[in-house]
């Protein structure tokens, strides 16, 4: 500490700290990191390998003098060399670069559920008691963990009405993935492989469409109504009996609840198809209303979004599918049983479609989300749903205020868990696209998407408050959207070429879209850039 | 109900709220559901544990009544590994800016950009191959999507298989294959898209005769699809030295625990060919100049093929998969560099071969494919007793024996799947032995 010279009494108006301005003053960190790639220096050691035994070494020699010459690398690879702390450093530095939701107030990120995933939840996961659990150890040697399985699966079974749950897919597309397995697999049984049409919505998650035709199917998209619902007179006029399903969602991307819902289902059952409703974001419907209820057939369950795992950088997640007895055969193997004393893998399923997965599933996932909801219970899911949903008709009503914005389809009716916003008015008046707002945001310490293409909404933004967020949150986020609207119209200039805060500027992404110079690893870029210039 | 993962929870704030959207009350937002779908009772769940304390005490006495592979000696392989994972990797994937980012762009996220570029170019590294792709969902995933890349490449739909797999990879090829393309028959014909080669073997073998499969492949106009645990890449030659086409895997033995089955990510790696890269579901990260001269900036290379842009036009589909993983392999990559690859690769080999050494001069084990070279893996046949016996008699002892192979390959008789990893000590190794002597005799 350096010493002060005194210099005589101070006017406390001197001393007194000028209050903060309304937006945060963000900056990210810029720490300016090279590759690591380039900072290697031979001879350097990250981490060292346990020592040989000398006792193996004398009993089994050169051990890899056994491969044949074409099989025993014969250059090192060129992985760069680093000190334990360098490494450590570097990694550090990227991940101030960074934002993470824990930072943010991340509610730019519709149709995901960025809610808070608790910290208690993560320390519990990393016990060694499952870290360090082998997924091919003997049921007796891992009760623990499968009895949460088993719990989890009743759990999930009672939040959606169904009659069994699996807990293997890896993520939500995975678990679409194994619904679309799951009914190809049972109108097969049945006889009825002709049924090559899925029906599905274009407000629905792009890979309802892209699982379903990469399963052999025909995809048949509905587009909204002039109200915003998905069609029911198109879907009417789609299905035949060549219908193997509907894949929807319920509300989708727009946050408006459908509620001739039934009907939907009713049209596809009519005919011989089955209903499969995509719950990747249920979060405003807990405790309100069930997939099985309104006749569906199939659903599933993101547990990153609903159940408050985290996103990790986009995964590991976990999916959780849910079915009627119809379809129980079909469930991906093995499921988790129990006999009254014990609970065990059941592998002896002949109707399976199998694995979609290695062994159960993301277990560290599925335990966090078992833990979500062993603290919230009965009443706090409800509550989880009832926040959210008034969170987002806070967030809509506060964001309908900024001049340029609007909420297009259902006007005047409440929205669920989500809204698809549209900035067209100041695109129009600006010439500032949805895009730019975002990268603009990132400046303000935020997080901003647009919406999943193609652009149906023009100049989209889907923002999902969830339950995690306080009103001060939601209202320092709606002013952060205010004073980028209003730079839009004063200095266009500087939202188009945002971000001018974050850890970077923006790319000259020409490179990535053209096959001579794109480069995906460190060689191809020293081979195809670097050489090459 | 107030709860501390729900701020707004607490009364005056949600009466500020209502009043500020001009609703009565919650129900109001729920007017569009009809009465028929809504639920009525409350949810038949456990009744929630309410402190923090309380929730932990729960949980962790579920788990504690696991035992993990730090509680018992474990030989357990077959897919999953418990490697060494070093610290600093569980140090970077609990980073809540890794831990809790999702989709940012390539600005505030520039983090996860730049750090899974570079865990695609230190696997290129390590596989000598120009593409590799930001991590799918596990190894399984990784294999049927380079098979159903390799049959949209040549127009063909048959793939043959060169060397045993295992069964649950079977399984999942069967579903994710049904329909495009079909699996068996011989390594050659016109109809043939891909020969798909394990290397190892699931059995853990080195098979001397890879290179030929790859060769078969190339003779009969297909791919060459090679699965590969990268873990044995500094000693074992890059499937790419001898021909690979595709090469792919699971990324979980690189500094990431078992996590019961949650610590798998694909990954799927190719030459620099448009005819690969465009059949990539995957996203590719790639690095490009920014506005500023001297800074690195990533972005997304050739996303129009990706079901993100063109849902069912793209090549099948992309979604959450595992990408802190992929963080993760890097950071591990990065630790361990040439030196450390090669130090481990001939360390496994060298318990591996002590371990089948040791369990031959057992009475009534006969190691398999002893002649061949393994990396980390080798099955054994029990002639006196049945494996399912000997697994239920080593873990009275305290150990976690070996995948039982009996019911999945019961060609091979009463038979398990041993795994070594750098953890194992020679003791260790000696106890396994001299248990299984005991048991056997």
């Amino acid at each position: 500490m350096s010493a002060h010279a005194p210099s005589g009494p101070v006017d406390p108006a001197d001393a007194k700290v000028a209050p903060k301005p309304a937006l945060r003053r963000y900056h990210a960190a810029r720490w300016d990191e090279s590759l690591i790639f380039e900072q290697s220096t031979p001879g350097q050691r990250g981490v060292l390998p346990p020592a040989l035994d000398a006792g193996i070494a004398e009993s089994v020699g050169d051990a890899t003098a056994s491969l044949p010459p074409a099989l025993r690398r014969q250059k090192p690879p060129a992985l760069p060399e680093l000190g334990q702390q360098a490494v450590l450093r570097h990694y550090l530095r990227l991940s101030q670069e960074n934002l993470g939701a824990d930072l943010n107030i991340d509610v730019g990120q519709g149709t995901c559920t960025m809610k808070y995933s608790p910290k208690v939840n993560d320390q519990l996961i990393r016990s060694h008691k499952l870290a360090r659990l082998h997924p091919g150890q003997h049921d007796d040697t891992t009760q623990g963990v499968l009895e949460i399985l088993w719990r989890m699966e009743k759990m999930l079974a009672e939040i959606s009405g169904m009659d069994r749950v699996t807990l293997q897919p890896g993520a939500g597309s995975a678990a679409i993935w194994t619904n679309v397995a799951m009914i190809r697999a049972y109108h097969a049984s049945r006889g009825e492989s002709h049924r090559d049409q899925v029906i599905t919505t274009i407000f629905s998650h792009p890979s309802n469409a892209a699982c379903a035709k990469t399963a052999g199917y025909e995809v048949i998209t509905l587009y909204p109504d002039a109200d915003g619902y998905p069609d029911l007179e198109a879907l009417k006029a789609a299905v035949s009996d060549r219908t193997a399903a509907l894949l929807i969602t319920n509300p989708e991307d727009t946050g408006i609840f459908n509620p001739r819902i039934k009907e939907f289902v009713d049209v596809v059952h009519s005919v011989g198809g089955l209903a499969c409703y995509d719950q990747a974001n249920a979060n405003g419907i807990l405790g309100i209303t069930r997939a099985r209820d309104a006749g569906f057939d199939l659903c599933h369950f993101n547990l990153h979004k609903t159940f408050s795992t985290p996103h990790a950088c986009g995964g590991p997640a976990a999916g959780a599918c849910g079915v009627t007895g119809a379809l129980a055969p079909f469930l991906p193997s093995p499921t988790v049983e129990f006999d009254g004393e014990r609970y065990f893998l059941d592998h002896d399923r002949p109707e399976s479609i199998g694995k979609v997965r290695p062994y159960t599933g993301v277990a560290p996932n599925i335990v966090r989300a078992y833990s979500w909801i062993m603290s919230l219970g009965a009443e706090g899911l409800r509550e989880v749903a009832e926040i959210a949903v008034l969170n987002n008709n806070y967030l809509l009503t506060e964001m309908l205020k900024i001049p340029g914005v609007s909420a297009p389809y259902a006007k005047g009716k409440r929205r669920i868990e989500q809204v698809r916003y549209s900035w067209e008015e100041l695109a129009g008046e600006t010439g500032v696209h949805s895009e730019d707002i975002g990268l603009r945001a990132a400046d303000y310490g935020v997080h901003y998407w647009t919406s999943h293409h193609p652009y149906l909404v023009p100049e989209p933004a889907t923002l999902e408050p969830t339950e995690s967020y306080s009103k001060a949150d939601l209202d320092e986020y709606v002013a952060i959207m205010r004073a980028v609207a209003e730079e839009a119209r004063t200095d266009p200039e500087t939202v188009r070429t945002a971000p001018h805060r974050s850890s970077v500027h923006r790319n000259r992404e020409a490179a990535l879209d053209d096959p001579n110079v794109w480069a995906v690893t460190w060689r191809a870029y020293r081979r195809k850039v670097l050489d090459a210039s | 109900m107030e709860h501390p993962y729900i701020p707004n929870s607490a009364p005056r704030v949600k009466a500020e709220m209502l009043a500020a959207v001009g609703a009565a009350d919650i129900e109001e937002f729920y007017a569009d559901i009809p009465e028929s779908l809504r639920l009525r009772r409350p949810l038949d769940l456990p009744a929630p544990m309410r402190g923090e304390a309380d929730l932990v005490r729960h949980v962790e006495g579920l788990l504690d009544r696991n035992t993990s592979t730090r509680d018992a000696l474990s030989f357990l392989g077959g897919g999953s590994y418990a490697h060494h994972v070093p610290a600093v990797c569980d140090e970077v994937n609990s980073r809540s800016e890794f831990l809790t980012a999702y989709a940012g762009e390539p600005y505030e996220d520039h983090g996860r950009f730049q750090a899974l570029w570079e865990y695609q170019g230190l696997m290129g590294e390590l596989l000598e191959m120009d593409v590799v792709n930001v991590p799918t969902y596990d190894g399984f995933q990784a294999v049927a999507t380079a098979l159903r890349m390799a049959g949209r490449v040549t127009g063909r739909t048959r793939v043959a298989l060169a060397t045993p797999i295992d069964p649950a990879l079977r399984s999942k090829l069967d579903d994710y294959l049904r329909g495009a393309m079909t699996i068996g028959g011989p390594l050659e014909g016109d109809d043939l898209a891909a020969v798909y080669t394990a290397y190892p073997t699931y059995l853990g073998v080195v098979d001397p005769k890879t290179p030929e499969y790859v060769a078969a492949a190339h003779a009969a106009g297909a791919v060459a699809v090679v699965g590969c645990d990268p873990i044995g890449l500094g000693v074992l030659a890059p499937p790419s030295s001898f021909g690979a086409d595709i090469v792919c895997g699971d990324i979980q033995p690189l500094g990431i625990h078992p996590h019961f089955g949650g610590g798998h990510a694909g990954y799927i790696a190719t030459r620099d060919e448009q005819r690969f890269v465009q059949e990539f579901p995957s996203r590719l990260f790639g690095i490009v100049p920014t506005a500023v001269e001297g800074e690195y900036g990533f972005g997304d290379v050739y996303y129009d093929r990706t079901s993100f842009a063109l849902r069912e036009e793209g090549k099948e589909w992309v979604g959450t998969a595992a990408a802190l993983w992929g963080i993760t392999a890097g950071v591990y990559l990065s630790l361990m560099g040439p030196a450390g690859m090669a130090e481990l690769g001939e360390g496994l080999m060298a318990r591996c071969r002590y371990l089948m050494d040791a369990l031959a001069s057992v009475p009534g084990i006969e190691v398999l494919d002893a002649g061949v070279p393994h990396l980390k893996e080798f099955a054994v046949r029990y002639t006196g007793k049945t494996a399912a016996e000997v697994d239920d008699a080593l873990r009275d002892r305290g150990i976690h024996g070996g995948v039982v192979l009996s019911k999945t390959f019961p060609e091979l008789g009463e038979s398990a799947l041993y795994c070594v990893t750098e953890l194992h000590t020679q003791a260790d190794l000696d106890r396994l032995a001299a248990e299984l002597k005991e048991i056997l005799a």
